[in-house]
């Protein structure tokens, strides 16, 4: 197989007029379920029109035209968790680096956790990400504020000014928070914002000193684990206080059947609770742990086998909502220590979509709940304006040439860390061209 | 209102009289009740600005104020009241008390009965303390403001300024704002202007709410710009700081942003809407400053006028009460 070439080109977000028609696609709609060959017009940064005869009479003559070849046209993808690590560990990832790594895995839109240094709970640190973001970034680069002054579980940050400088909701990401009475603070005050309070759902004493899934493979390793029951007491208690304040929230990266079915039971009450799963934790269990191999170190960790499962069913049934990578650079040097001491999480931008897609080969999932998990579902769930194909949208576009086999090589990722526990595995389809605010920013030849 | 001669004497009317030994709370009281408290003030207020205040129908009674909060405006006004009016008025504040050496409420008030005061007005920090108090003594209470219970000569000066600016209280539209949940003003606030036939609205952020609002009677509001809309008066109330440290509100600069009383804010009320505020003010965070002192708007300082006679007001139909025993 000869290598294929990406090619990345900065948006300028200056083409207000700029026309670009995208012929002989497959246009694919998650939301709408529209699924058909035909045409799409972007006009500047929005689409102007689509359909299967809108270039009956030609495409317009001040319009570029891109030829589709009958793949799969979809709304940009999200990836609602990921982390640039800028400010502060810009050795791992930047909002350059992280943005060119959305680029290469058709992702058009990001959420940054705010567990940076400074900590993103000040509206000068969202402010300056958003800055950054205009200067170096590929893709559109949202995120979230944290709930606690400097994720310390203590005090409200101020919730409302970064809501109004445009967070896309709260969470105090990898420290979960253990005080129920400031859980319930977040969610009440929050509460008419629209934009969740996101919740990494672990219980932190059952946690503690913890480095993996607690089990058979747990046990025979000699590795402190940690139980299931550490994820679904959090989400029991949260879904609790959702119902006590009227709030709105969300379950990152859920990992256990009894957090799924949690869920599954606040949404039948009506309640406003979303959840986003991992790639990882659909595709792997604790059994890849076996061999002390530290890239598969994650927290939350990989679990049983029967949870795998309850993932996979929650994204068939609608009560996880998106799919999100929790894509976490590191360098190798916090990888290469023993289990303990080795950092957690692992880069999944370029992986997600090929992962996901899987679920759909695999006959698990159908494409377009395979796709609904990546554009207007988590779009939805962090309020922004995005995953739709239809007039007036936002022209965040990715061709995914669905029948590209090829090996996953971390090595070759754009990403600037490269602790994947994927390298070698044989994928079908890949994203060949993504295109952000009606500007191609990658292509794949 | 020009003559400066004695009040009218309302409450003589045979046709009413003011059915309790107390005054603990406006839960309670008729709308009868309350008219004829704020016209019998009403006739104080020019009394009151009089070179001779002196108006001594209370002479030969007792008045203890006692304070277990700290108090300008409230404890001042209950002293100028009793005095103007006759009384010998004895300050008891906690500092120098001996609550500071232990006594518990019930000792503390059982001594000071034993010295047959006729009137004792309490503020205390716990709800319902006020309450306690008047079982065990057998003068006349007046509550002066309990926790986050109720405040009732508050109201009453409220209702008083209202009815003087606007000449009515029934019909209009009185937002109160800031701190619901722990705020003794807004309950009595509510409480008697429902009484009065007033449409209110209380508007905080959702930790500052009490549970349940709408069951008090009120709209609820959560954004300031909505609830203000077409509102005759204005109702500001303090955040205390210490509700910020436990994360009630972030920050003051958030609070004053969503929830201050500026001027932007305040043009969604009627242009002739008025503002009041029980005090202390702090300015830049309920309110801002060149509103507080706007004084086509701003009542602030008409209602501390209005408290002196409203407990004016208040100690009369009491002794009036006690009198009749």
């Amino acid at each position: 197989m000869k290598p294929a070439k990406q090619t990345f080109t900065l948006p300028t977000r200056t083409n207000a007029n700029r026309k670009v028609a995208y012929v002989n696609a497959r246009l694919f709609d998650p939301e709408s379920g529209l699924d058909v060959k035909g045409g799409l017009l972007t006009k500047g940064g929005v689409i102007a029109d689509l359909g299967p005869r809108l270039f009956n009479d030609g495409t317009p003559e001040d319009a570029e035209v891109i030829d589709c070849k009958g793949h799969l046209l979809t709304p940009g993808l999200l990836d609602i968790q990921v982390h640039f690590r800028e400010p502060g560990q810009e050795y791992k990832e930047t909002i350059h680096t992280g943005s060119k790594s959305a680029a290469a895995g058709g992702v058009t839109t990001v959420a940054c956790m705010p567990n940076t240094d400074p900590v993103i709970d000040d509206i000068a640190v969202l402010e300056f990400i958003h800055q950054r973001a205009r200067k170096s970034a590929y893709v559109n680069v949202r995120a979230y504020a944290a709930i606690s002054k400097g994720r310390k579980g203590e005090a409200l940050t101020e919730m409302g000014l970064l809501h109004e400088a445009g967070a896309v909701g709260f969470t105090d990401d990898g420290s979960v928070v253990m005080n129920a009475l400031l859980m319930r603070r977040a969610l009440a005050y929050s509460r008419d914002f629209g934009i969740p309070v996101a919740q990494h759902a672990e219980d932190a004493n059952l946690t503690a000193g913890t480095c993996m899934n607690e089990g058979a493979v747990s046990a025979k390793l000699g590795l402190p684990g940690s139980p299931n029951a550490s994820e679904a007491v959090i989400i029991e208690r949260d879904i609790i206080l959702t119902e006590l304040t009227g709030g709105r929230y969300h379950v990152l990266h859920i990992t256990t059947a009894e957090g799924i079915d949690a869920v599954r039971r606040a949404k039948k009450k009506g309640l406003r609770v979303t959840a986003e799963a991992a790639p990882h934790h659909f595709c792997l269990t604790d059994e890849a742990v076996a061999e002390y191999r530290t890239f598969c170190k994650m927290n939350p960790p990989l679990r049983a086998e029967k949870d795998r499962l309850a993932v996979i069913e929650g994204l068939s049934d609608g009560t996880i909502d998106a799919i999100a990578t929790d894509h976490a650079p590191h360098d190798e040097e916090s990888k290469r220590v023993p289990m303990t001491h080795a950092a957690v999480g692992i880069v999944g931008l370029e992986t997600m979509l090929p992962l996901s897609l899987m679920l759909y080969h695999k006959k698990q999932l159908s494409l377009g709940e395979v796709f609904a998990a990546m554009t207007y579902k988590p779009a939805d769930i962090i309020q922004v304006n995005a995953g739709r194909l239809k007039k007036g949208a936002p022209a965040d576009l990715t061709l995914i040439d669905l029948g590209h086999e090829w090996v996953l090589d971390p090595e070759g990722f754009m990403s600037k860390s490269h602790n994947s526990p994927f390298e070698g595995w044989k994928a079908k389809g890949r994203a060949i061209r993504t295109v952000v605010g009606g500007e191609t920013v990658y292509t794949l030849s | 209102m020009g003559k400066a001669a004695a009040p009218k004497k309302n409450w003589a009317k045979k046709d009413w009289i003011y059915p309790h030994r107390h005054l603990l709370g406006i839960e309670g009281l008729s709308k009868q009740d309350i008219t004829r408290i704020l016209d019998l003030a009403e006739g104080f207020i020019e009394k009151n600005r009089q070179i001779d205040k002196k108006y001594p129908i209370l002479k030969g009674r007792t008045l203890i104020n006692l304070f277990f909060e700290n108090s300008t405006r409230t404890r001042m006004s209950f002293e100028l009241a009793g005095k103007r009016l006759g009384a010998d008025v004895i300050n008891m504040s906690v500092a120098t008390s001996s609550v500071k050496k232990g006594e518990t409420l019930i000792d503390t008030a059982m001594t000071l009965n034993a010295m047959h005061p006729d009137f004792i007005t309490m503020r205390h920090p716990e709800s319902g303390a006020v309450h306690l108090l008047s079982r065990k003594v057998n003068c006349s209470v007046i509550n002066a403001g309990d926790g986050s219970h109720e405040h009732p000569t508050q109201a009453l000066l409220d209702a008083l300024t209202i009815r003087r600016k606007k000449g009515r209280i029934e019909g209009l539209t009185v937002a109160i704002c800031g701190d619901i949940l722990h705020s003794r003003v807004a309950r009595s606030n509510i409480l008697l202007l429902n009484a009065m036939g007033a449409k209110v609205r209380i508007i905080a952020p959702p930790t500052l709410m009490p549970p349940q609002p709408e069951k008090l009677g009120v709209k609820v509001f959560n954004d300031m710009r909505k609830g203000l809309k077409d509102c005759d008066v204005v109702m500001t109330l303090r955040l205390k700081t210490e509700y910020m440290e436990n994360s009630f509100v972030p920050s003051s600069r958030e609070y004053f942003h969503f929830w201050g009383l500026d001027e932007e804010k305040m043009s969604y009320a009627k242009k002739d809407a008025i503002i009041l505020d029980p005090g202390p003010i702090i300015r830049g965070l309920q309110i801002d400053s060149k509103l507080a002192d706007d004084i086509g708007r701003s009542m602030i300082l008409d209602q501390v006028e209005m408290g002196v006679a409203v407990r004016q007001a208040v100690l009369e139909i009491l002794s009036h009460t006690l009198q009749t025993k």
